[in-house]
């Protein structure tokens, strides 16, 4: 969702009391709802409005006017780069808090006075603190990654000769003749020749409980100032520089030193010229990754501020211009800031300390982060930080500066460091000393964490190795070496420092204060301070000479910050959650559990019945009907056949009667209880049904055993050994049913249905597989079980198996019943008599002739007849007497035939 | 053994006929034959007993009790620097015996562990059903429901024993190998032996809650097919599938939607100051895969046929 905003140019004059103009071109970005307090959010250097646009975006749906412009020299606004000069980029802010003040949708305090905050990165956070300083309609200022003083970033000296007495965690010396930044330098310079940015971190900074994966995508940074503008490569030596500007970073870099004028300028462009105005609420924003402007630069200027009465809550990210622009939670952290002090939303952000602790590399690749809060910045007011003692050891060193300062030792990378800002801690490891141009100090082994917070200090001796110049540039750095070796420099930063040595030979002896840094340094590790003579990314010197240098003291005095590590806010959705899932689940085992209740249905006028099927159907979704309107009764102490060809449906029913599938329509009753699946009553029936079912991998007594158990019955009502013996396996049920043969897991599943004695005993087809001495064992089992009060339900594709064993039988076919009763009652035929004649029509004439035969017909070599009490041998004399051949003479068997005619089909 | 040992001697159905003939069945008033309760159907000791024998059971065990050695062996074989203090888990491993059992569970955690509780579950039901012995379990009767309950909660007993099992074997192989020491936390955070003991045991349970959208999937699959490979392979591609969406990055937040997005979450227990936002949420995610899974598994299996 994109927010709309406005464009205007607005004119400014060149500078204060001059008819000339220059143009500034704005964005104001407008919330939903106005009027609103407007945030002022200024660019990095290379720069234009373009590239905060994400951040405009952000701000506005929050709730704020966001205004965006370029400065003059940047973007599509006309002008010369002035370096924030308070003639001129200042004046043009303030023209645009006019502007601010005339609009109807920003909130106005009192008269033309609008509420403002001003927030910015690098050079845009310097002109916040300068804006911030000089017009009180500024109500709050979020200045990020910016200097101090410009002077003391690009010309740094670490070492006094006697020790400042500033209580903070990163104060440095800020001594006078610095040694030239040359490499971030020519790059800042560069930016405003040429329009390309390589100043400004790209990419965000790693942040706490991100992982790599959540990265978002590199947003376009701070580069090529207007948007689709092939870079201007030149407007001449000096770019959009002022003359002033120019003829000074000339100077600069040409010689390595800075003259008074050059100071002056710088000085005059940097915060520190405002700090003691500011009395504005501030927030500092800094990164532990930043070789440019250190945490030493936001470390001054929360001093000054506080100094002159001001309050400032401090905040160091893993980030910075080697490390990436604050991630989405530090921004939201900004917005939060402005929201309470121009809105008076949120809580009170207050003023206290908040650092980033970069821990070792997670296997994704990103460094694990950890927050650690305290209630203030030491050292601001009253009681200064706490410092440890670290004992270095090492004697009288020297080393040499090549001529020309090449080779040189390589520390970080400038404008390299966005690019390896995902992985500043692989740039960490990247820095090499040459041997021979370093003195090394090591302490011993640590006993404990250490966690370095700020800037060590340590003080030094350095002499002349002989006849060199009258002066040394140096660089301290402060390793942090593991057991093994590996040596991390934390921040890839070095303390450069000049330092004056005595013609005669004699010692000088300064304090030198080392990089301002973050760093856990585990127990077992070791500090190492190491000073060389080169560095490659400062303007070395040029003569080649010898130094010999010593600790003055043993003592390294480390800073440290006690505080509380944030934990992100507790989510309390997700506990919610939690409870709501929880108690959902148990809902529905409580909805289960009555729906089960409810579900029990008996008959008690059929309680004596053992089976009684009632328009039984199961027809399955493709249109297939396995079992059609199929009703029949087995009464108490019969041997039921269920008979029918394969597929007739008996499988099925069986299952329907286990409650193993459930019907589409009609019902079952055992013992007058409907069944359903699991119902208490299949209790009283044991079943084989299609094929046995064991663990293949338990023996078959273990098999029978575990099976009782499951039903949770009594042991003493299994009768296991019995059961067991009808099986009759002999030794083989010690033996993993793995190994039977078919047989004999047709046996053990019939001992397995025959546990606990059940009043109804279902059998599918259960001489399948068995000897012919095993089936008529197997018969004669069932008919003595049923002779015992049981009943017995056995179902077969074989005639004669059914009339051999059972006392009634059904007959099926495909689905549906065809024939019910005593076997041998249909059997029989009810009296009817088959004749196997050689003519039956003559036959049949014969019979109908005799007193009391009907229903006489004939087929082709039989005739058939309803004797009605006629005995068959007074039939069969009959037919003898007539001359008729009969060839044999006896019931007629209706089951077979209604069998054979379904069978043949 | 030849055929002609396997008969029935004819006493013996005299013996089943006069047992039957004497014992006559006594009839509660829910039908059943007196002595049957549902609520003591298939107890938990018994489908114990019924996995614990098995094969498959034993070697996933004796795998696991295998693995530490095998790790830490590797390590010694391959051992560069002993007692690393930084760096990331695996370059840890060596700092202590906890540290140790966190690469343990670390290596593990994405694979081999969802694989083990999708055996447990996915296997449960789908094995019966091949042995052919599910339909002599329901018709014994077990109701469906409760078969389902004492087998998923047999299989949450296996799973968590072997969950527990890992870590407990790592620990002592840690402590032999590298000592009792201090562990080390990949954010240079050390703490006391007995704080990461704590953690590591935190870790376990947070590791068992995560996996139960594992548990959930595997018993939903078992319940739908009889092939206990299909209900065992089909979680473990679930979970490989998610893992694999899981570091698409432009699909951005809605990764959070995904089942394993969570699972490494217990690092955060290694910390001095533990940040519980995470695991609450994998707890979450966790709680509602599962749930489903579960009570879908419950629904399919109340409605089933069986017919193997």
């Amino acid at each position: 969702m994109a927010v709309p905003f406005k464009e205007a140019n607005i004119d400014a004059p060149e500078r204060p009391d001059s008819t000339q103009t220059v143009t500034i071109e704005t964005r104001l970005y407008l919330p939903q709802q106005t009027p609103a307090p407007a945030i002022m959010l200024a660019h990095g250097f290379g720069g234009s409005l373009r590239s905060v646009h994400t951040q405009a975006e952000e701000f506005a749906r929050r709730g704020f006017v966001v205004l965006t412009w370029s400065a003059r020299g940047f973007g599509r606004s006309t002008g010369q780069i002035a370096l924030n000069s308070l003639d001129r980029e200042v004046r043009d802010a303030q023209k645009l808090l006019d502007f601010l003040g005339t609009r109807n949708e920003v909130q106005k305090d009192t008269g033309g006075d609008p509420r403002v905050g001003v927030t910015g990165a690098s050079y845009g956070g310097a002109l916040s603190l300068l804006l911030a300083g000089v017009d009180k309609r500024v109500d709050t200022v979020v200045p990020v990654i910016t200097y101090n003083d410009l002077a003391q970033s690009l010309l740094p000296n670490s070492a006094l000769a006697t020790p400042r007495a500033d209580a903070t965690p990163a104060a440095t010396a800020f001594g006078e003749d610095g040694v030239f930044k040359r490499s971030w330098a020519g790059i800042f310079f560069s930016a405003g020749m040429t329009s390309i940015d390589l100043s400004s971190p790209t990419g965000e900074a790693p942040e706490m409980g991100q992982t790599e994966s959540q990265q978002p995508a590199q947003q376009p940074g701070g580069n090529s100032g207007a948007a689709g503008q092939p870079p201007t490569p030149s407007l001449g030596a000096c770019g959009r520089f002022t003359p002033e500007v120019c003829a000074a970073y000339t100077e600069v870099a040409t010689t390595g030193r800075a003259s008074q004028q050059t100071l002056e300028l710088l000085r005059k462009s940097s915060p520190v010229a405002v700090t003691n105005q500011i009395k504005q609420p501030t927030m500092l924003v800094q990164g532990e990754q930043d070789t440019l402007f250190g945490l030493d630069q936001s470390d001054a200027t929360a001093r000054q501020i506080t100094e002159a009465g001001g309050k400032v809550k401090m905040v160091w990210y893993a980030g910075g211009h080697d490390g990436g622009n604050p991630g989405t939670s530090l921004r939201g952290e900004i917005a939060d800031w402005m929201a309470f002090h121009l809105q008076g939303k949120g809580t009170d952000p207050g003023t206290g300390f908040e650092y980033t602790v970069q821990g070792a590399f997670r296997s994704s690749g990103t460094p694990s982060l950890r927050t650690v809060v305290a209630p203030s910045y030491p050292g601001l007011s009253g009681s200064s930080v706490e410092r440890k003692t670290v004992k270095l050891s090492g004697r009288e060193q020297v080393a040499v500066n090549p001529a020309g300062g090449n080779p040189a030792a390589i520390s970080n990378l400038p404008g390299l460091g966005s690019a390896l800002s995902r992985s500043s801690a692989i740039s960490s490891r990247l820095s090499i000393d040459l041997p021979g141009q370093a003195a090394v100090f090591t302490s011993d082994a640590l006993d404990s964490q250490l966690l370095l917070t700020g800037s060590s200090t340590v003080r030094l001796r350095v002499a002349r190795g002989d006849q060199s110049s009258g002066e040394a540039i140096l660089f301290a750095k402060l390793y942090d070496v593991s057991g093994d070796g590996t040596r991390v420099l934390p921040g890839s930063a070095v303390a450069p420092f000049r330092v004056a040595l005595p013609p005669d030979g004699s010692a000088a002896e300064v304090t030198v204060t080392l990089p301002p840094a973050v760093r856990p340094v585990e127990s077992e590790h070791k500090l190492a301070l190491v000073v060389s003579t080169t560095d490659q990314a400062f303007a070395n010197a040029e003569q080649p000479a010898a130094y010999r240098i010593s600790l003055a003291s043993d003592s390294l005095s480390v800073p440290v910050v006690p505080g509380r590590n944030v934990t992100t806010g507790f989510p309390v959705s997700a506990l919610w959650g939690i409870v709501i899932a929880l108690l959902v689940l148990i809902g529905a085992g409580v909805i289960a559990m009555f729906r089960r209740r409810l579900a029990h249905d008996s008959d008690p006028s059929l309680a004596d019945v053992p089976l009684v099927i009632s328009g039984l159907t199961k027809s399955y979704p493709g249109g297939l009907t396995a079992v059609k309107d199929l009703s029949f009764r087995v009464e108490h102490g019969q041997v039921l056949g269920l008979l029918g060809p394969n597929g007739a449906g008996k499988t099925t029913t069986l299952r329907m009667v286990m409650g193993l599938i459930h019907p589409s329509d009609g019902h079952i009753r055992v013992f007058g209880h409907k069944v359903t699946p699991g119902a208490p009553v299949l209790s009283r029936i044991g079943s084989f049904v299609e094929g046995s079912g064991f663990l293949p991998h338990l023996s078959g007594a273990a098999n029978l055993r575990l099976y009782w158990a499951a039903t949770g019955r009594p042991l003493e009502e299994a009768h296991v050994e019995e059961a067991l013996e009808i099986a009759g396996l002999g030794d083989a049920v010690h033996r993993r049913v793995r190994t039977y043969s078919q047989g004999m897991r047709q046996r053990l599943a019939i001992a397995q249905a025959m546990l606990g004695l059940p009043d109804l005993l279902i059998l599918d087809e259960p001489t399948n597989g068995l000897d012919p001495p095993q089936i008529h064992q197997m018969r004669e089992v069932l008919r003595r079980y049923a002779a015992a009060g049981r009943t017995v339900l056995v179902s077969s594709h074989l005639l004669a198996e059914v009339e051999q064993t059972c006392s009634h039988v059904v007959v099926m076919h495909k689905g549906q019943l065809v024939a019910a009763g005593e076997v041998a009652d249909i059997a029989a035929g009810g009296g009817e008599a088959t004749f196997r004649v050689d003519s039956p029509s003559k036959a049949a004439d014969v019979l109908r002739n005799l007193e009391g035969v009907h229903d006489v017909h004939e087929d082709e070599d039989a005739v058939h007849a309803s004797m009605n009490g006629v005995p068959r041998a007074a039939a069969l004399s009959a037919l003898v007497a007539a001359g008729v051949a009969v060839d044999q003479a006896g019931p007629r068997r209706r089951l077979e035939d209604a069998f054979l005619e379904l069978v043949g089909e | 053994m030849n055929e002609h040992d396997v008969h029935t001697d004819p006493g013996a159905i005299t013996e089943l006929t006069d047992a039957a003939a004497h014992q006559h069945t006594e009839v509660a008033p829910d039908g059943s034959a007196v002595g049957y309760k549902a609520r003591r159907t298939l107890r938990i000791s018994v489908e114990l007993q019924r996995q614990i024998r098995r094969r498959r059971t034993q070697l996933v065990l004796g795998f696991l009790v295998l693995l530490p050695f095998i790790l830490a062996l590797s390590f010694e074989i391959g051992q560069s620097d002993p007692n690393r203090r930084s760096g990331g888990f695996v370059d840890l491993a060596t700092a202590s015996g906890i540290n140790f059992v966190v690469l343990t569970l670390f290596v593990s955690g994405s694979f081999l562990l969802p694989m083990i509780v999708a055996l447990f579950f996915g296997d449960t039901i789908a094995s019966e059903a091949s042995w052919s012995s599910l339909k002599y379990l329901l018709a014994a009767p077990i109701p469906r429901h409760r078969l389902l309950r004492q087998k998923a909660i047999s299989s949450g007993i296996l799973s968590f024993f072997a969950l527990a099992l890992l870590p407990a074997v790592a620990l002592a192989v840690g402590v032999v190998w590298y000592g009792a020491g201090e562990v080390v936390s990949p954010t240079g955070e050390a703490a006391p032996f007995a704080d990461g003991v704590l953690g590591v045991a935190l870790a376990v349970c947070y590791i068992a809650i995560n996996l139960f959208w594992v548990a959930g999937l595997a018993l939903f699959l078992s319940v739908s097919t009889d092939a206990p490979l299909g209900a065992v392979g089909g979680t473990v591609l679930v979970s490989i599938l998610s893992q694999i969406l899981d570091q698409i990055e432009p699909l951005g937040d809605l990764r959070n939607y995904l089942p394993t997005h969570y699972a490494m979450s217990w690092a955060d227990l290694l910390s001095t100051d533990v940040d519980w936002s995470e695991m609450t949420r994998g707890t979450f995610s966790a709680l509602v895969y599962g749930g489903i899974f579960t009570l879908l598994a419950a629904r399919r299996f109340k409605t089933k046929d069986v017919t193997s």
